[in-house]
């Protein structure tokens, strides 16, 4: 049985987009790529900044902005006071709040299954009956 | 048509050493006018560096410069490529000297080092009244003592020490762009106020100033986003036209990758607002930029534009944190989550009892630990399977440090007093620094400028 490529399908936000975190004192930056430019749109209606505020809610994060970049397909989100103070005050062991791409990352979202990136090493799998 | 190159050396203070030996190999191999620039200042290397120099009036420079430079240096010399480091951290002369001493052993005694002081204002800085840049209004000042006070100075004074002849030039803190953008301005003549040229060397800094980061660093993720030899990543070079094309690219023979991917995440690493990223020469408008590939490992940035500079300097000032304690112990095997949460509560119930003056925080590590927030929200919420291993770590902050000490103290206890199979205790205390940035108005900051041959610096 092939599977319908148009089949909306829920997967980690991993799976059709990559990014990067970086910090600023107590303030986390996140960029959000998405690998094919058609899932662009569709993750500017889901990514909503409440929903990733939401991700950092047990942290007491404060605020989140969305800045579109619709020429390189990029979502860049501001998170304030997501770092617990920031490098200088965290007790995290990652103060600077780098792994923090991969929490977003973990978010679930509606896609085409079409759309959707296997790791590579898995790709022969999915083309086997 | 006339083209500029600069290289990339170093990304941090901690990079890889053997990583400027290839770029430096490409910029000759191409031929052409070409640069080298290092970044390895971070915002709290330099009072780190202030620390050490306290201890040694000597020290307070980067300790990694003559492994870095010792490679690279003579070639750089013998085919005009200027090299620009932010390596004097908290003591630019004493670099310069150091650099001299590496200078001398390899026969360059007429290599003509440039030093840019003046970021340094700890000797003459008044808080009281100052602006807070709003990026800090958020963050507990403290009370600690002042260690350092560092004016983000621009590329000009850089400009300065080219144009006096300087082959290798040391400055303390400058906005990092300004490393790759000084030696553009000295090429091609761009004037303070040409924005969008301005714009174009800040933003070819911006995207070279974290090293591999724009080469497949940070960036490499098995199976999804796959790079060549992650273990001999190629350090960046711009190509910069006279008409203002930028092509990133790479060392040769080294591996990594200069993707459209991995340039787009660099572009918008520590990016708030992609239309206002400041600099002290310029601010940068990356909203209009495009990218496009230009065959393997090139991307060519498109529509970058530039806006005034801010009036006032950034300057950012280290206190004294305090103390942070760490301490930690390992489980495994069957029953593991349950002895690890054990652990847990073992260890902030003992700080309670102790009545300890310190914030505290655990984590179990392989369950949830970076994620997580003070209060273990997350690990405390896991109900899955035992992993085959957790490490328990406990962190303790406080003014005192034997209080700190005492605290992290408890995870090494565990190794006799807690649960069954613990072991691999560690622990250890450190000191803490914290930052506040300010802004400061331009005509308070004045940067020095001095260039002399190796031999004068000794």
């Amino acid at each position: 049985m092939i599977d319908d490529p148009d089949e909306i399908v829920l997967v980690p936000l991993h799976a059709v987009a990559h990014g990067r975190a970086g910090d600023k004192g107590n303030r986390l930056n996140i960029s959000i790529i998405p690998y094919e430019a058609e899932t662009y749109a569709l993750l500017a209606a889901q990514l909503t900044p409440e929903r990733v505020l939401a991700l950092f809610a047990h942290r007491r994060a404060a605020q989140v902005v969305r800045y579109d970049l619709p020429l390189l397909h990029a979502f860049n989100f501001v998170i304030d006071d997501a770092l617990e103070g920031g490098v200088n005050d965290s007790l995290n062991l990652d103060g600077h709040g780098k792994t923090n791409s991969f929490r977003l990352l973990g978010l679930q979202v509606e896609v085409p299954r079409r759309l959707v990136r296997a790791p590579r090493r898995r790709r022969q799998d999915h083309t086997s009956p | 048509m006339g083209m500029f190159r600069i290289g990339n050396g170093a990304g941090f203070s901690g990079d890889r050493i053997d990583a400027p030996g290839p770029v430096v190999d490409t910029l000759i191999a191409r031929g052409g006018p070409a640069a080298m620039f290092f970044e390895v200042l971070g915002e709290r290397t330099v009072a780190l560096a202030q620390l050490e120099k306290r201890r040694d009036p000597a020290r307070g420079y980067e300790p990694m410069l003559e492994r870095l430079l010792e490679p690279i240096l003579e070639k750089c010399a013998r085919h005009g490529i200027a090299v620009i480091g932010n390596f004097g951290a908290a003591n630019p002369a004493g670099a310069a000297r150091a650099i001299a001493r590496l200078a001398e052993g390899l026969g360059l005694g007429g290599l003509r080092i440039g030093v840019v002081e003046g970021d340094d204002l700890s000797a003459s800085i008044d808080l009281a009244g100052l602006e807070v840049h709003e990026a800090d209004a958020q963050l507990d000042q403290g009370g600690g003592a002042m260690v350092s006070a560092n004016a983000y100075l621009s590329a000009q004074p850089i400009v300065e020490a080219l144009r006096a002849g300087a082959q290798i030039v040391v400055t303390g803190r400058c906005g990092d762009p300004s490393l790759a953008l000084a030696p553009l301005i000295h090429h091609y003549g761009w004037t303070e106020d040409d924005w969008d040229r301005l714009a174009l060397g800040s933003a070819v800094g911006h995207l070279l100033e974290c090293g591999s980061q724009v080469t497949g660093g940070v960036y490499y993720d098995p199976g999804y986003k796959d790079i060549p030899d992650p273990a001999n990543i190629g350090f960046p070079i711009a190509e910069v036209s006279a008409d203002g094309r930028i092509v990133i690219t790479k060392a040769d023979a080294t591996g990594g990758v200069v993707n459209l991917q991995v340039v787009k995440e660099q572009l918008l690493y520590e990016v708030h607002d992609p239309a206002n990223y400041i600099t002290p020469d310029v601010t940068l408008d990356f909203s209009g930029v495009s990218l496009r590939q230009d065959g393997a490992d090139r991307v060519e940035v498109l529509g970058v534009r530039g806006k005034p500079a801010p009036e006032k300097l950034k300057v950012t000032v280290c206190f004294e944190g305090g103390w942070l304690g760490e301490g930690e112990i390992s489980v495994a095997g069957p029953n593991c989550l349950a002895r690890a949460k054990s652990i847990a509560e073992v260890l902030l119930e003992r700080l309670r009892r102790r009545k300890l003056d310190v914030r505290s925080r655990v984590d179990l590590i392989g369950i949830a630990s970076v994620h997580d927030d003070d209060g273990g929200t997350l690990w405390r919420a896991y109900t899955g399977r035992d992993p085959t291993d957790i490490r328990v770590r406990l962190a303790v902050a406080g003014d005192a440090h034997d209080e700190v000490d005492q605290a992290a103290r408890e995870a090494l206890a565990l190794l006799c007093c807690g649960p069954a199979g613990s072991g691999g205790a560690r622990w250890r205390t450190t000191q803490r620094i914290r930052t506040q940035s300010y802004l400061v108005p331009r005509a308070s900051v004045e940067p020095r400028v001095s260039v002399k041959p190796a031999a004068a610096w000794l």
